[in-house]
């Protein structure tokens, strides 16, 4: 999770005219904190069509991702606040801010990790250990991408579906998170799928099931691989 | 045990009638398709349910709970929905339609500017899909927000409700949902709240009655 904030120093406000000077050298004139930002995806906002458009991709990126980013460091911010002055009840009171928009941001930055354009590097089968994997915990790639569809329809509400593996035994797994609660605790997220409306409403409408068989032509099997033998 | 049949009630008025604070695309779909999926998937949840009573099957009944309760609701905040909402051109949209409940409102809130401020901020506060509904119950008028399709049946009476549900507004105002709340103000019914305020919570339900 920690990946997930890129450490920027913030200079104290009445030193910005400094800030040219190195930084070793104002150790003791500023602080570093970790600010969530906004990552870049590794492919354009319209290569993944047709299964996903541009439009919503850059909607999805640029707009939603981003108020998750934002409202990560809002409640990040207020905690500290709150922190320095002793006020525990005010910093509490920020948790379902924090569980919302930093789940949202990890979810996203996980999502656009575990999708690739078809044919280059998305679509297709998993391969080696990671299928060996699927076919003894499912039966099947088929049975995996089945129960994985079962799982998105059955979301009453917003939420993702993901691939999970279990940090104990290995066993893979397929859960659900309603709204953006991470996936945290013994289960490692390997594949996760946005089942909010807003990742496919511009382009399947009220046809979600469309939108789940379609986006199996643009996972990425090499990430979903990485994660798993991590 | 024989089991009512539910259906999808017909607009009080046109797809296009909201425009332009709601698009008739939007209505059409959410009518049509969404509405429609909700009553179609609540009375197979219920015919279910009837066959698991009727065989005695209690862990068939309780695993179907969830499904009454999700579709159940969706038939029953869409329902409420519809009624709550009138074209901006006609007298119902105009809050003077409802002077008993816009008083009781003046002095809960202070205005109904003030009120709307506070719904607006319930409204804009929901994480994930949700409504929000102004309710009126023993103690007075409140604002509650519930998620997913959770109805409004504690006892509480809905007054009226506002989906925010991506569905509801993603087609026109894409992530802008604080636009589409400003403008769902225009095409409140409040001729509607006003008679669901001097009502109690069966008339406000009474047109949800299933048909045999
Ligand atoms: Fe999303």
């Amino acid at each position: 999770m920690s990946a997930l904030f890129r450490t920027a120093p913030a200079l104290r406000a009445g030193l910005r005219a400094s800030a040219a000077k190195p930084i070793a050298a104002m150790a003791s004139t500023t602080f570093v904190r970790g600010k969530a930002t906004l990552p870049d995806l590794a492919y354009d906002y319209g290569a993944l069509e047709p299964y996903i458009n541009g439009t919503i991709m850059e909607l999805h990126h640029s707009k939603h991702h981003q108020t998750y980013v934002n409202g990560l460091n809002s409640a990040v911010e207020a905690i500290e606040e709150a922190k320095a002055k002793n006020d525990l009840a005010t910093a509490a009171a920020q948790a379902p801010l924090l569980n919302f928009h930093g789940g949202g941001h990890i979810n996203h930055t996980l999502f656009w990790e575990n999708l690739a354009p078809n044919g280059k590097g998305g679509g297709g089968e998993p391969e080696g250990k990671l299928l060996t994997a699927i076919n003894e915990d499912f039966g099947s790639f088929d049975a995996l991408k089945k129960q994985t569809n079962a799982a998105l329809a059955g979301i009453q509400g917003s939420g993702w579906a993901w691939l999970v593996k279990d940090k104990t035994s290995g066993t893979l797994g397929v859960v659900t998170r309603l709204n953006q609660d991470p996936v945290t605790g013994n289960l490692e997220p390997l594949l996760g799928i946005d089942a909010w409306e807003h990742a496919y409403y511009l382009q399947y409408q009220n046809r979600k099931a469309e939108y789940f068989s379609a986006i199996w032509e643009v996972v990425n099997w090499g990430t979903v691989a990485k994660r798993f033998e991590k | 045990m024989s089991v009512g049949t539910y259906s999808l009630p017909a607009l009080p008025y046109a797809y296009d009638a909201l425009e332009p604070s709601i698009s008739a695309q939007i209505m059409e779909l959410h009518h049509s398709k969404h509405h429609q999926t909700y009553v179609t998937n609540l009375n197979n949840a219920i015919k279910t349910y009837a066959s698991a009573v009727s065989s005695n099957d209690i862990a068939g009944q309780i695993a179907l709970q969830a499904a009454i309760k999700f579709n159940g609701g969706g038939h029953i905040n869409h329902s409420l929905f519809w009624e709550n909402l009138s074209p901006a051109s006609s007298p119902d949209a105009d809050p003077s339609s409802a002077p008993l409940l816009i008083a009781e409102i003046n002095k809960v809130w202070g205005s109904l500017d003030g009120f709307k401020a506070a719904f607006t901020k319930t409204l804009l506060g929901l994480q994930g899909s949700g409504w929000g509904w102004l309710v009126k119950d023993a103690q007075g008028l409140r604002i509650v927000s519930t998620k997913d399709q959770d109805p409004i049946v504690g006892g509480e009476v809905p007054i009226f409700g506002v989906d925010m549900w991506e569905h509801a507004y993603y087609l026109q105002y894409l992530n802008g949902k604080a636009a589409y709340v400003e403008n769902i103000w225009k095409v409140i019914n409040w001729k509607t709240a006003e008679t669901r305020f001097q009502g109690g919570a069966a008339d406000a339900f009474k047109v949800l009655k299933a048909s045999i």
